[in-house]
């Protein structure tokens, strides 16, 4: 007698996870596949990657050329004037008024400005995606409580709200990732909220239910995987954001402080050069638009390959 | 519709509320050094406790908050620790600059995003509809003071240099003292604001025409004969615009954003440089007086965006 339950729950629950491993799976395939032989996406893809690895070799690349982010190089970093000095063999992106050599410097922003953007857009979707979760499933006073203080986070004038905080704690990257999170996370609760309201309506939900399942398991094993595409294609689409969120507090003077460098301070630096040194502009710009766009154009094919309707999931 | 609106209001100032709550704590709450800041470098603790006193800033917070409150209720929003102006008429000042910015490129680029996303979506997949795309990502990927310096380098710096001076780098005319030196001053900064954010229109009313076209009534109207322009026109964009709509509202609060960044480049004396300014020098009622009046811009905008949204789709009013 105790024996035949779990023979009852293992015959009856095998075929229900196989046909949803298939279901689950060719959509994603079809999607990989729209995703492959979309030129423009592979070429963002491998741009993205180069400059992660570019990021994560920072200090074999600083061996490489010899020159450190923050060293000045005393000998032939400036010009006898006293000016930055423009590309050559020794410097290839040349020198900032202070004579450190901008390629490295470049090089060494990229590991502020992925490490902000990724872990402020990671941040900012996990808890939109588990509160827009919570409130689309659970309904009534909890969801009108959490719609309306999404409400309220995204009539926030982010910008301003965020230089005024920055200015009374201290810049610090901890901060701006934290800011950039924190008013990101509101349109990530929007969109998860909207989506769980109409798939929680669904049939088989409501045959999970009557399976027995609880609210978390549906939340977290029915619903959320059909959230993934969404969420992800928002993810690529923020961390771009997050970087030129970042970039902006940097070059207000409220972001990272130098010496260390990020794109954004290095371009608020280079402005009082822009005359006599136009590559002091040049690769901390060229640098920052290389990544957002690879991000951006990336996304977007992602969406694209995800909802070959379009911008379906994004209305809202 | 009226009890539609009641609600709307009503939460409208539930979030203003909210919002002066959480400012007041951030910064009179959270530890700030402006008493010392005023007072200066040398000052000794005294002349900094004096400062304090006169600031009202020893006071119980709690009275604090309910003297703000108070005078917030009768239109006050206090005086600024600096010059003991009244905050209300330093923002009213600076009002009209940065609504002009905000109006002139608002109209910019709505009409270059609607146009570009109409172009791309009624020839999918052609040349022209890729070329729409890159561009518009290309400048959605451009922070906006990199846009705006390139600008301003340009179109100020360079033909400068050639002496061409029509584009002046820096000030503002008021439109009734010169309607010509007004569109002047504020060209470059109506085009940096629009050209960042039209990208994300061409995108938005590509996609949403892209959906709209694919409907029934696209081809009831086709079929009965109308000429192309007036389907794509008049029956498709109009039910297109709805998330172009949402988009505005929701941009809002961006567009001030863009203001502080465009408007410290192009040294346009608005809200949004003397919001940088009063940040750094923690001057925190005009702060809170500028947050407080943007984020009703931003209430009001969305109060609007929702009475729109009745007009262009007349399948809105029946929720």
């Amino acid at each position: 007698m105790t024996q035949a339950p779990p023979t009852v729950e293992a015959f009856e629950a095998r075929p229900v996870e196989d046909t949803r491993l298939i279901e689950a799976k060719g959509p994603w395939r079809l999607a990989w596949e729209r995703l492959r032989r979309d030129r423009v996406a592979i070429i963002c893809f491998l741009v993205i990657v180069l400059i992660v690895l570019v990021a994560v070799c920072a200090p074999l690349i600083a061996d490489l050329v010899g020159h450190k982010p923050n060293a000045t190089d005393q000998l032939g970093g400036l010009t006898p004037e006293g000016l930055p000095k423009g590309p050559s063999w020794s410097h290839p992106f040349g020198t900032d008024s202070l004579g450190r050599d901008i390629f490295i410097r470049v090089v060494y922003a990229a590991r502020i400005s992925l490490l902000a953007g990724v872990v402020a857009s990671t941040l900012a979707i996990i808890v939109g995606a588990v509160v827009g979760l919570f409130a689309g499933y659970i309904g009534g006073m909890t969801d009108s409580f959490l719609a309306r203080t999404m409400d309220v986070i995204l009539s926030f004038p982010f910008l301003l709200f965020g230089i005024a905080l920055v200015s009374i704690v201290g810049p610090s990257l901890g901060i701006v990732i934290g800011v950039i999170a924190f008013f990101s996370w509101a349109s990530v609760g929007r969109i998860v909220r909207g989506q769980t309201i109409s798939i929680k309506e669904k049939e088989y939900i409501e045959a999970a239910r009557s399976l027995g399942a609880g609210d978390v398991r549906i939340m977290f094993v029915d619903v959320f995987p059909n959230l993934i595409a969404p969420v992800l294609v928002y993810l690529t689409l923020l961390i771009p954001a997050a970087i030129v969120f970042e970039a902006t507090l940097s070059f207000l003077g409220l972001g990272v402080i130098p010496p260390t460098p990020t794109w954004g301070n290095m371009l608020a630096e280079s402005l009082g050069f822009y005359q006599v040194a136009w590559w002091y502009v040049l690769f901390p710009a060229a640098a920052l638009l290389i990544t957002t766009l690879a991000f951006n154009l990336l996304g977007d094919s992602v969406r694209d390959a995800l909802d070959p309707r379009g911008e379906r999931l994004f209305r809202q | 519709m009226v009890a539609f609106l009641v609600r709307r209001l009503a939460l409208g100032l539930v979030v203003l509320w909210v919002m002066t709550g959480v400012v007041f704590v951030m910064f009179f709450v959270a530890p700030h050094n402006v008493a010392s800041l005023i007072a200066g470098r040398q000052a000794t603790p005294e002349t900094v406790a004096l400062v304090k006193h006169r600031l009202g800033l020893d006071r119980p917070l709690l009275t604090q908050y309910l003297d703000y409150m108070w005078n917030l209720l009768h239109g006050n929003l206090g005086y600024s620790f600096y010059n003991s102006s009244p905050v209300r008429s330093l923002i009213w000042q600076r009002v009209p600059v940065t609504f002009s910015l905000a109006l002139g490129s608002a109209f910019l680029w709505l009409a270059m995003g609607i146009s570009a996303g109409v172009l791309a979506a009624t020839r999918p997949r052609t040349p022209s509809d890729r070329v729409v795309t890159v561009t518009a990502l290309f400048f959605y990927s451009m922070p906006s003071f990199l846009l705006g310096v390139i600008i301003f380098y340009l179109f100020f710096y360079r033909l400068h240099l050639a002496g061409i001076g029509w584009f002046p780098g820096n000030g503002y005319v008021a439109f009734t003292s010169s309607p010509l030196g007004w569109a002047q001053h504020l060209i470059l900064p109506w085009f940096t604001l629009a050209l960042v954010t039209a990208a994300v229109y061409a995108r938005l009313t590509r996609g949403s025409m892209l959906d709209v076209l694919g409907e029934d009534y696209i081809r009831t109207a086709r079929a009965k004969g109308l000429p192309e322009r007036r389907v794509v026109y008049k029956h498709a964009l109009r039910s297109a615009l709805t998330p172009v709509v949402t988009q505005f509202g929701i941009d809002f609060g961006t567009l001030l954003g863009g203001v502080i960044i465009v408007e410290n480049i192009f040294g346009l004396p608005g809200l949004g440089q003397q919001a940088v300014q009063s940040v750094l020098q923690q001057d925190l009622p005009v702060v809170i007086g500028t947050i407080l009046v943007a984020a009703a811009f931003i209430v009001v905008a969305n109060i609007i965006v929702d009475i729109v949204y009745g007009i262009l789709d007349p399948r809105v009013r029946v929720h």
